[in-house]
């Protein structure tokens, strides 16, 4: 791939209502830039969805559908549908879902949409929890942390299961694109998002997307939280194609997830043995990933 | 006329077909499936052109519908029971959404104990979504009221979705002669769907979103107005109807034998066309009795019915269904309706024919008896149980 220019047109309006150092708004906005304007949007109820401008106003420059919690992704390929019957085949459609909204109550529409193959591009913008709700734990809250249900108290009563891997499951749905991105690191998420938007069929972008509010750190740190998310390898970046695993982007020197943790109130309460889990899961996981990378390889085409 | 033999399910897929039904996303659902076989046949075909999302569940219908509407493209599905009930909630998405669907249900028993069976618990249940609700006779009216519900639906007076009843089995997998108009015919009495406003990316609009309370009330108060207009507009698309294929359904409430009559029936369904057989076996011994079948319930009927209050002075009202608490829902409507007319008859409830229990014509010819002598002893009977016979329950 050549080199990358980021284009400069905004899609989406200043002035939304977002917290401070939202990670969600730049994902939006960086995805819109990697689309263009002939793109339709749906979003079900998340931060998104109230950030974007409550009635008359609306912070999106491209056609935008609010939808139903559950139903992101039957609302894209109903849309994706009916520009089909219509004849219409230059137009992007994304459905742009938290990861409450994909990873729980959304799955079941999702996994209707990439079994079918339908043509979209699906986007988790992970904030971790369910944030426009108030900091409840999802199924992509991560082991150890604090939400407001779970609230540790005073029996250590932290998120005790790991994150659902949704690209993962997404793989295993056998579609086209699947990917890792953070708002960290907007060139690396805009060059898998034109190198994937013409492909057929589901992609499915999951974007790691620091939240102030619910993860308790100070709002200029949103990027910073990113890049240590990166370097520690809590969250890396890596593409599947076709079932090819591909590390878009390593760490010089992996960094320990203490670095990462200790800046976030929601890991204030973890003992060194608790973090040292944490560390040899993270360990595992890369490993994994490096080795998959390796063992698929020879499945490019 | 050359006529062709269709059963009820069939007769929603051809009348789906015959609307150009743009997108269509559905899950199968005993006793709906034959429709969604058909309509896949269709397309498979090429006969129909159409898009067929076949989705994960009804939810996911309801959603893709709403989304393939709002893009502008004409949207059908069907569903029964516990899919109906699964799309609950998009159900008021889609009527508050202002999107003119077409939805088929095979009204159908809602479990447990599980049934498969006709019962209206399923649609009545969503009688508060926002949806014109018609109930169908025969195979033929299905046919003609999902066209004519598109009809109805898209006009920019109206702009709220409608869903096209059949009983489960009695009609859904009964074959019934249907004339199947022509397609041209069809063509110039439905155009294009032309939406007011719609998904377009050289027109960019954002939908749906949150609206605080200052603009909130307004928006439901829109949709009721839509149901209150909507009421001319399904009479006057089945005078058309009429004019151009020479049959009517009668608009909102089809009377049958109401002149001169002294007591009468207020029916749905199925069970009207059984009504009409127990109803000439009564006139035949000299028994002045006649139907009101109710084919539309929402926007539900309370000026015909005014009007039949002021003809007899006695009405029994049969629900297939019950609203645990007080009544069947048609019931308790007509009985709301009844409070403000000037002449009130004698009125009582006959629950009847629950989870597709046969209601033989002298079922209803001993349900005309009672109403006959407006019979007291409670406004509610549960009409055939098996223990005992009939049944009060208030």
């Amino acid at each position: 791939m050549g080199k990358l220019t980021i284009p400069q047109e905004e899609l989406m309006n200043s002035g939304h209502i977002g917290c401070l150092g939202c990670g969600g708004t730049l994902a939006m906005r960086y995805l819109l830039k990697a689309l263009g304007k002939r793109t339709m949007i749906t979003i079900p109820a998340c931060c998104i969805a109230i950030m974007s401008g409550i009635y008359p106003r609306n912070f999106l420059k491209v056609p935008l559908l609010d939808v139903a919690f559950e139903t992101t992704a039957a609302s894209a390929s109903g849309i994706r549908a009916a520009l089909d019957a219509k004849g219409i085949d230059d137009v992007y459609v994304v459905g742009f879902g938290g990861d409450g909204g994909t990873a729980d109550i959304g799955i079941q529409a999702l996994s209707g949409t990439a079994e079918r193959g339908d043509n979209i591009i699906y986007v988790m913008y992970d904030n971790e929890a369910y944030m426009n709700t108030g900091i409840q734990r999802s199924g992509a809250t991560p082991f150890g942390a604090w939400t407001t249900t779970t609230p540790v108290g005073t029996t250590g009563d932290f998120k005790k299961r790991p994150k659902k891997n949704m690209v993962e499951i997404m793989v295993a749905h056998d579609i086209p694109y699947a990917a890792t991105a953070s708002v960290a690191y907007p060139e690396d998420f805009v060059k898998k998002v034109m190198k994937a938007k013409d492909m057929d069929g589901t992609k499915f972008f999951h974007v790691f997307s620091p939240c102030p509010t619910g993860w308790r750190y100070s709002p200029e740190m949103t990027i910073q939280i990113g890049v240590l998310a990166f370097q520690t390898t809590v969250f890396p970046m890596y593409e599947v194609e076709n079932g090819v695993y591909r590390v878009t982007k390593k760490p010089a020197k992996r960094k320990p997830v203490a670095d990462y943790l200790k800046l976030q109130g929601r890991f204030k309460h973890l003992d060194d043995e608790t973090i040292k889990i944490i560390q040899k899961n993270v360990d595992r996981n890369w490993e994994m990933l490096l080795a998959k990378a390796e063992f698929t390889k020879k499945f490019a085409e | 006329m050359p006529m062709d033999v269709m059963t009820g399910n069939s007769a929603q897929a051809y009348g789906a077909k015959l609307a150009r039904a743009e997108v269509v996303a559905a899950y199968p659902i005993t006793p709906q499936t034959t429709v969604v076989e058909k309509l896949a046949d269709l397309v498979a075909s090429g006969e129909m052109k159409a898009q067929f999302i076949k989705v994960e569940s009804e939810h996911s219908a309801m959603a893709a519908c709403i989304a393939a509407s709002a893009t502008g493209a004409r949207a059908y599905t069907a569903t029964a029971a516990h899919g109906l009930a699964l799309m609950h909630e998009m159900l008021i998405w889609a009527a508050g959404s202002r999107l003119p669907i077409v939805m088929g249900n095979i009204n159908r028993a809602m479990a447990p104990p599980w049934s498969v069976w006709a019962d209206y618990q399923d649609s009545i249940a969503e009688r508060d979504t926002g949806w014109m609700q018609f109930y169908c006779q025969s195979s033929q009216e299905v046919l003609d009221t999902v066209i004519q519900a598109y009809k109805v639906a898209e006009n920019h007076d109206v702009l709220i979705p409608a869903m096209v009843m059949e009983d489960a089995f009695y009609l859904s997998h009964t074959f019934e002669p249907v004339d199947v108009p022509p397609q041209k015919d069809v063509d110039d009495f439905l155009p294009p769907y032309d939406p007011p406003v719609k998904l377009d990316v050289d027109n960019p609009v954002g939908l749906c979103a949150l609206v605080p309370p200052d603009h909130y009330m307004e928006f439901r108060f829109k949709i009721a107005k839509a149901m209150e207009d909507s009421r001319k507009v399904i009479q006057e698309v089945d005078e058309e109807w009429e004019k151009k294929f020479g049959r009517s359904h009668g608009g909102l409430v089809e009377r049958y034998r109401m002149e001169d009559a002294d007591a009468a029936i207020i029916a749905a369904g199925t069970m009207s066309s059984t009504a009409r057989v127990a109803i000439d076996n009564m006139r035949d011994k000299g028994k002045k009795v006649g139907l009101a079948r109710l084919r539309v319930f929402r926007p539900f009927p309370y000026e015909e019915i005014r009007q039949i209050a002021k003809e007899v002075d006695s009405i029994g009202v049969l629900d297939r269904s019950y609203t645990f608490g007080h009544g069947g829902a048609f019931y308790t409507e007509t009985a709301g309706a009844l409070y403000q007319a000037p002449e009130r008859p004698h009125v009582k409830n006959y629950v009847i024919g629950i989870g597709g229990r046969d209601i033989p014509p002298k079922d209803i010819e001993g349900i005309l008896e009672k109403v006959l002598t407006k019979e007291d002893g409670g406004e509610v009977e549960w009409f055939g149980l098996r223990t005992s016979g009939s049944r009060e329950v208030n």
